[in-house]
């Protein structure tokens, strides 16, 4: 088995495990399933696959050790977290140990499809530029990275910490090249809270998929960028600065940051 | 067992030293009686003996035998008198009231002669201490006294026509008068007698007095300190000494007290965070127990649903049951939120400062929606403790809600502060209050202008209800309509034990009615009078306090006000005027941060013309 297959299910509950294969498979992603961290990380050894889906609370080995293993081992796959304990320190936690994404259960097909298509993207965007000419000058990077002060979730979310001790969030360039043509942006109302690992916005793209954009930091809302929900091109053409999403008033910044940990452009 | 008893241990040792004093003081008391009665004895024997001298001069002078002896036998006959007898210097007795005597020679080592003879050459003189001598005739009979009674040769005894004695003699002989003491001995017996039982009952009486209030101030208390720690030991907190005195037990019984209450206090609080960890545990563990399941059939009935494109009907099921799951893991996910709750982080702030912070954050939305926002601050506000954060979500949510009831219209929000000072009547919540028994009576449901009331049952004539009394201390709003009239002779009870909470002896003194009585942990006793619309209270610890600097911060709007019965509601959870835009926990959230800085929130508005929302916190929590 030397292909690379798309996705690995590594979930103890074989019915979730099933019904991620059925999803995928439908969708014509070649889908395995291991049913233990252990089986999941033999099977890894074995061949190689692009995403692998992880529930973190398992027997003997977790979702976090999986995740260490992965790292330790230096594979190259991708690590998307799944738990039915969804807590907001489990998402940061799997984000700052090196997890792409975080999915909380229980999920809808689409819900899945949406993560996986864009960590599926954001695979072949992570591959190295290869000029398009042999000894020719390599492409333009992908995509923009967030400026130095900005912090960031996962590959995402970016939080930027104002003057007044109110906090600007929005969502990176990279981010948006993975989902696509955006067709629109549901935000939150103002005046409600949101915490740092929940979503906070739902971007449809062009085909019909609803991302999640997990919130960098907590607190309360207290401007929605208006002229992003109505046209979702400022974000696109500007998602650092015109492109801002909410404006936030921390409830526990200090916090908050610490558990952020990276900081403006860099790797994931 | 009962040797090691305190009580026994004091009444011991007091009537120890008092059986020793009193011993002491007898034996003294005693001895000095017994000298004085003899001394009056001595002086009474020495002057009969005197007289009997002086009486018989004169015929000894003639030498009057005949009539000597007449006299002194007549004398000698007196009970008070055992003898009386003459000797001469030779030793021979001459005159004697005991006629079997006379004429016989009385040894010189006689006790009667003994005090004279003892030396070498015979006394002349005899001082008047010497002169008497205490004997007994035989071992075993009653003690007696003698006299002795020297006669000494006088001008006229040598000149006497008798001339019996020569000048040169110088004591002729002694009168001899010895006295029975068995009566005196008697009386200092009787005296002796009479001290003991004075003494041993003195003891008797000194030790049940002693007793008694050992008993009484000693044992029963220690018994009931005893009693109690033994309740509390076995994890009964609510258990109270009653009747506390004023003595050092009496502290100790109230400190023990006090440390009960504030164990329970400790032990409420303790139960209601472990409580709140418990529901996180429970949450956790249900989110991931259901979760899982959830999962397998939200992901199924999704897949399904994707593939059903072209069987409408079913389409249409299968989208009920996504739905419902999405519901269901919407439910989840709010147990999980509310498991999580941000604690408050106070300091020293400045509440303009705050305040100023808060508005920034809104005053660019508020220029594109026509919103002024005047600020009007006092400068000599003093820095309060505070959680800055908290207090700026309090005026941002409050600025926020000024801004929707301005409407698109525009209009201003006028922020102020001011300094102002207070008497607590009015300003001062009601937050726990407990029966005797130590239950609850603070009810959560029933709330009056959005603070939980103080609940008690209400038994009138068979009949029952709840009285809600309003915990704001000194405003009577009190919710008490229970559909009968209530009698004087009501009883209000703790709705939990049924404990009565009317104050013994105690009268409303406006209008005699009885008065019910509850406890607030720390802060004493609040009284009331039962009588419907009598608005007699009374919280001593709270009325001592006198008034106290509160800091006022207003919120005013132009905006649409609203009505009385809005106004009612709107502290309460889950109370929105905004349908879908708000969750309706704004407001109830803002009240929640208020009364963590032990202040006070209220509103005044009136329909078309604004509302005011008034913030107090009090400058030293």
């Amino acid at each position: 088995m030397t292909d690379k297959r798309d996705i690995l299910v590594v979930d103890d509950e074989p019915v979730i495990a099933q019904g991620v294969s059925k999803v995928c498979s439908a969708e014509g992603m070649s889908v395995d399933v291991a049913e233990s961290g252990a089986a999941g990380l033999k099977m890894l050894s074995e061949g190689r696959y692009t995403i692998v889906i992880c529930d973190i609370m398992m027997p003997q080995m977790d979702g976090f050790q999986f995740l260490a293993e992965v790292a330790r081992r230096k594979l190259r796959t991708l690590v998307v977290m799944a738990t039915g304990y969804s807590t907001v320190e489990n998402a940061v936690r799997s984000l700052s140990c090196g997890a792409v994404d975080f999915i909380p259960k229980p999920f809808t097909a689409d819900e899945l499809l949406s993560v996986l298509r864009r960590d599926l993207k954001f695979s072949r965007l992570q591959e190295p530029v290869v000029p398009s000419t042999p000894g020719g000058i390599p492409g333009f990077p992908s995509h923009i990275p967030p400026p130095p002060e900005y912090h960031r979730l996962g590959y995402a979310g970016w939080a930027l910490v104002e003057a007044a001790g109110t906090v600007l969030l929005g969502v990176s360039d990279l981010f948006l090249k993975t989902i696509g043509e955006i067709r629109k942006i549901d935000l939150l109302p103002p005046g409600g809270e949101t915490a740092q690992g929940n979503g906070c916005a739902a971007i449809t793209a062009a085909d019909g998929l609803v991302h999640s954009l997990m919130c960098p930091v907590s607190g309360r809302i207290i401007e929605a960028n208006l002229k992003a929900a109505s046209g979702p091109a400022i974000v696109e053409k500007d998602p650092y600065f015109a492109g801002w999403l909410y404006r936030v008033l921390p409830s526990d910044l200090e916090r908050d940051l610490r558990r952020l940990g990276a900081r403006g452009p860099g790797p994931v | 067992m009962i040797m090691k008893k305190l009580g026994f241990k004091l009444t011991f040792v007091v009537c120890v030293t008092a059986l020793t004093t009193i011993s002491i003081f007898a034996y003294f008391n005693v001895r000095s009686d017994s000298r004085n009665l003899l001394a009056e004895v001595e002086r009474h024997a020495n002057q009969l003996s005197e007289a009997v001298k002086s009486a018989t001069e004169y015929d000894m002078l003639l030498n009057q035998r005949d009539r000597i002896h007449q006299s002194i036998k007549r004398m000698g006959n007196q009970s008070s008198i055992q003898r009386i007898r003459v000797m001469n210097k030779a030793g021979e007795v001459i005159y004697s009231s005991d006629p079997a005597e006379m004429g016989k020679m009385v040894d010189k080592n006689a006790e009667s002669c003994y005090k004279c003879h003892s030396a070498g050459q015979p006394l002349e003189r005899l001082e008047m201490k010497e002169r008497t001598r205490i004997f007994r005739s035989h071992p075993g009979a009653s003690r007696t006294l003698g006299i002795i009674n020297p006669i000494y040769n006088a001008p006229s005894c040598w000149l006497a026509a008798c001339h019996v004695h020569s000048r040169s003699q110088v004591v002729l002989g002694v009168l001899d008068v010895t006295m029975p003491l068995a009566e005196v001995d008697k009386d200092i017996r009787h005296g002796q007698l009479e001290i003991v039982i004075f003494a041993f009952s003195a003891v008797l009486v000194l030790s049940l007095i002693i007793g008694f209030f050992v008993k009484r101030w000693v044992d029963v208390p220690v018994r009931e300190l005893l009693g109690a720690t033994r309740h509390v030991a076995d994890g009964d907190l609510s258990y109270l000494i009653k009747g506390e005195g004023e003595d050092e037990l009496g502290m100790l019984a109230k400190a023990f007290n006090n440390m009960t209450r504030k164990l329970s206090e400790a032990r409420l609080q303790l139960f209601q965070s472990d409580k709140m960890a418990s529901l996180g545990r429970l949450a956790a563990g249900v989110a991931h127990e259901i979760n899982n399941p959830l999962t397998g059939v939200l992901t199924y009935s999704s897949y399904l649903l994707k593939r059903a494109g072209d069987r409408p009907e079913m389409q249409k099921d299968l989208e009920v049951i996504v739905r419902e799951t999405i519901r269901s893991r919407e439910i989840v996910k709010s147990l999980l939120d509310f498991a999580r709750q941000s604690v408050p982080n106070k300091s020293e702030a400045d509440i303009n400062h705050v305040i100023d912070l808060a508005a920034s954050v809104v005053e660019n939305q508020f220029s594109l929606n026509k919103v002024k926002l005047a600020k009007d601050f006092g400068t000599d506000i003093p820095r309060i403790t505070v959680d800055a954060n908290q207090m700026q979500q309090v005026f941002v949510n409050l600025f926020v809600n000024a801004a929707d009831a301005i409407g698109p219209k525009g209009g201003t929000i006028t922020v102020s502060s001011s300094l102002l000072k207070l008497s607590p009547v009015g300003m001062t919540q009601i937050k726990k209050a407990l029966c005797p028994k130590r239950h609850n009576l603070v009810d959560e449901e029933v709330r009056i202008d959005g603070k939980p009331s103080v609940r008690i049952r209400v038994r009138s004539d068979g009949n029952e209800g709840f009285l809600y009394l309003d915990p704001m201390y000194g405003i009577d709003r009190n919710r008490g309509d229970m559909g009968f009239d209530v009698k004087s002779g009501a009883k209000f009870v703790c709705p939990e034990c049924s404990t009565s909470l009317i104050a013994p002896k105690k009268a409303c003194p406006e209008c005699g009615s009885p008065v019910y009585t509850f406890e607030v942990p720390f802060k004493g006793m609040v009284e009331g009078c039962t009588r419907k619309g009598c608005k007699w209270r009374r919280w001593d610890e709270v009325d001592a306090s006198g008034v106290r600097d509160f800091v006022e911060l207003k919120v005013r709007d132009t905006g649409c006000g609203m009505s009385k019965d809005e106004m009612s509601k709107i502290f309460e959870p889950f109370y929105s005027t905004k349908g879908q835009k708000g969750t309706g926990l704004g407001l109830a959230v803002i009240w929640g941060i208020i009364d963590n800085h032990n202040g006070t929130i209220g509103v005044e508005s009136e329909v078309g013309a604004g509302t005011t929302f008034i913030v107090r916190i009090p400058v030293k929590p």
